[in-house]
């Protein structure tokens, strides 16, 4: 199954972090994402611009309307996101406990609906 | 048939033979495996042009062999460089084309020690599936990618890591000797057995350009029965995947929803798989010993032979599966059993059995559990807990067509409770 992790984060918060330990930060990303490549179980992911680069889309009446900003105002964000292929869940989740950003924010891990099913 | 599929049903056909052979001269499975897939790739370009050798398997193992030299070559050369000090060991030689003809009968048998090979027990599932298909199927990476749907590179990894693993764990190419041979055996069969499941459920899936996996897992198990026609297990196994497959053209609807067994029209079931399953099941149950395969293949045979849903012979399916049970306790199995308790005994006795796999920590909460449950409720006549339960299982659901059918049902019976 694949699962998508949702990285979250309070940008405001990460802004201030010394220079040395957001350093240390992707350079642990960079080690997790060689690591889960070479056992096959990346699938992709990307980071994400500025939540203030935001922009909410709603249509009502037929009308689009457009707001700057994320849909959900909250102090933590979705900064980035990525897809793995994992065997079980419970791996998953330790794929995300694993991701630098859980120790100081949090993830979310979603499995992914596959597009396959059997009859009952 | 087009010229160019009959050359891939060749190359496909090949794939396992040209491996084995130059596996068996030369050792390097990792290389001896790029080597060929180049080989198939070169043939896949040239033949429909230029027309197929008359000698094919040896122009593949010419072309392999080639290629291989190369490869060590070039990476005796690396290692030269890169260790400068170091002595390197030298790469074994490859001289030239190999011009001594097989043993009898090695041609053959090579198939069966890749698959062993590929199913080696240090390797997880998804890997065993895909060098499975890649040096037993020939199927290219890319094709394996698009079936699992993830990226190449993914899949690429994953080929490169079980070769890897295959090393490390310095397995011969050999079969295994005789005190493993059974169990080795089951695994083979297990993995097929995977591929085949993994296909039938893609095949509810609206991607078209899948290669189909149920095709190449009946395709391999046809070959193992070939080498092993007296294994009760392996008639078991392709019969229970031809009785299957069978049904599939019943069992989605034009817009891709999946239809129940107990729903699917049976004049739409392939009448040539069926024959053919109920065949092979009734001569492995004529000669035993009786296995796994044989028996969900009996079950699916039941199913097969019943005219109408209601005509189904449920107490000797249940008899089956208390059989199938005593064999290898399962919670899938106690799950399937059920249905049939509830088709024998009735809805209340199914629930009672399922309440025990409730406390069963592989099961708790396991949405096709649920979707059982709610199954009961509704025989049962109990609309609520019905409604309530496929609704439960739809949530947990990751296959959006089984979230689609449970949701669905609920629609269906919370419907019907309108006035």
């Amino acid at each position: 199954v694949k699962y998508l992790l949702l990285i979250y984060q309070n940008p405001a918060s990460f802004q201030q972090l010394p220079e040395e330990q957001k350093r240390a930060l992707m350079s642990e990303v960079d080690a997790l994402v060689s690591e889960l490549s070479a056992t096959g179980e990346w699938v992709g992911g990307e980071g994400l611009a500025d939540p203030s680069t935001a922009k909410t889309v709603k249509v009502r009446d037929g009308v689009p309307v457009v707001t700057d900003g994320p849909y959900a105002e909250a102090k933590e964000q979705m900064v980035g996101y990525c897809i793995v292929d994992c065997e079980r869940p419970e791996r998953a989740v330790e794929i995300a406990a694993r991701w630098p950003d859980a120790k100081l924010w949090g993830m979310e891990v979603r499995p992914i609906l596959s597009p396959d099913g059997l009859e009952m | 048939v087009s010229q160019g599929a009959a050359v891939e049903a060749l190359l496909r056909e090949l794939a396992p033979r040209v491996l084995g052979a130059l596996v068996r001269r030369y050792g390097h499975f990792d290389a001896c495996e790029d080597a060929v897939q180049e080989a198939l790739l070169a043939a896949a370009v040239q033949w429909p042009e230029q027309g197929v050798p008359e000698q094919p398997r040896g122009w593949l193992i010419r072309v392999a062999s080639r290629r291989l030299a190369d490869q060590l070559r070039s990476e005796a050369a690396r290692r030269r460089r890169e260790e400068a000090v170091a002595r390197a060991e030298p790469a074994r030689q490859v001289a030239g084309p190999p011009d001594e003809p097989d043993p009898p009968g090695a041609a053959q048998d090579d198939t069966l020690t890749l698959l062993f090979l590929c199913c080696h027990p240090a390797l997880t599932p998804p890997s065993q599936l895909a060098l499975t298909l890649r040096a037993v199927g020939g199927l290219t990476t890319a094709e394996i990618a698009r079936a699992f749907l993830v990226p190449e590179a993914t899949m690429a990894q994953r080929i490169s890591r079980a070769k890897q693993r295959i090393a490390a764990a310095g397995a011969d190419f050999a079969p295994p000797p005789p005190g493993e041979w059974a169990s080795r055996l089951q695994v083979v069969l297990h993995v097929l057995y995977l591929l085949f499941n993994e296909g039938y459920a893609a095949s509810a899936g609206p991607d078209a350009s899948r290669p189909e996996l149920t095709a190449e897992a009946i395709r391999l198990t046809r070959a193992v029965r070939r080498l092993l026609p007296d294994d009760g297990e392996v008639a078991g196994l392709l019969a229970l995947m031809l009785l299957t497959e069978a049904r599939r053209p019943a069992r989605t609807r034009p817009d891709g929803s999946l239809v129940p067994l107990a729903e699917q029209d049976r004049s739409r079931w392939s009448r040539g798989l069926i024959d053919e399953g109920l065949a092979l099941v009734a001569a492995a149950l004529a000669r035993g010993p009786i296995g796994p395969y044989q028996l969900q293949a009996a079950i699916a045979a039941l199913h097969a032979e019943a005219g109408t849903a209601e005509e189904t012979d449920w107490p000797q399916i249940l008899a089956l599966y208390d059989l199938l049970e005593r064999l290898g306790p399962n919670p899938v199995v106690t799950l399937n059993r059920a249905v049939a308790v509830a088709m024998v005994h009735g809805p209340r006795d199914a629930l009672d059995l399922l309440a025990t796999l409730e406390k069963d920590e592989r099961m708790a909460g396991h949405y096709r559990l649920v979707a059982v449950r709610a199954h009961l409720h509704e025989l049962a006549g109990a609309r609520e807990p019905a409604i309530a339960d496929y609704r439960r299982a739809a949530r947990s659901a990751t296959s959006l067509p089984e979230r689609r059918y449970l949701e669905g049902r609920a629609d269906r019976l919370a419907g019907a409770a309108l006035p």
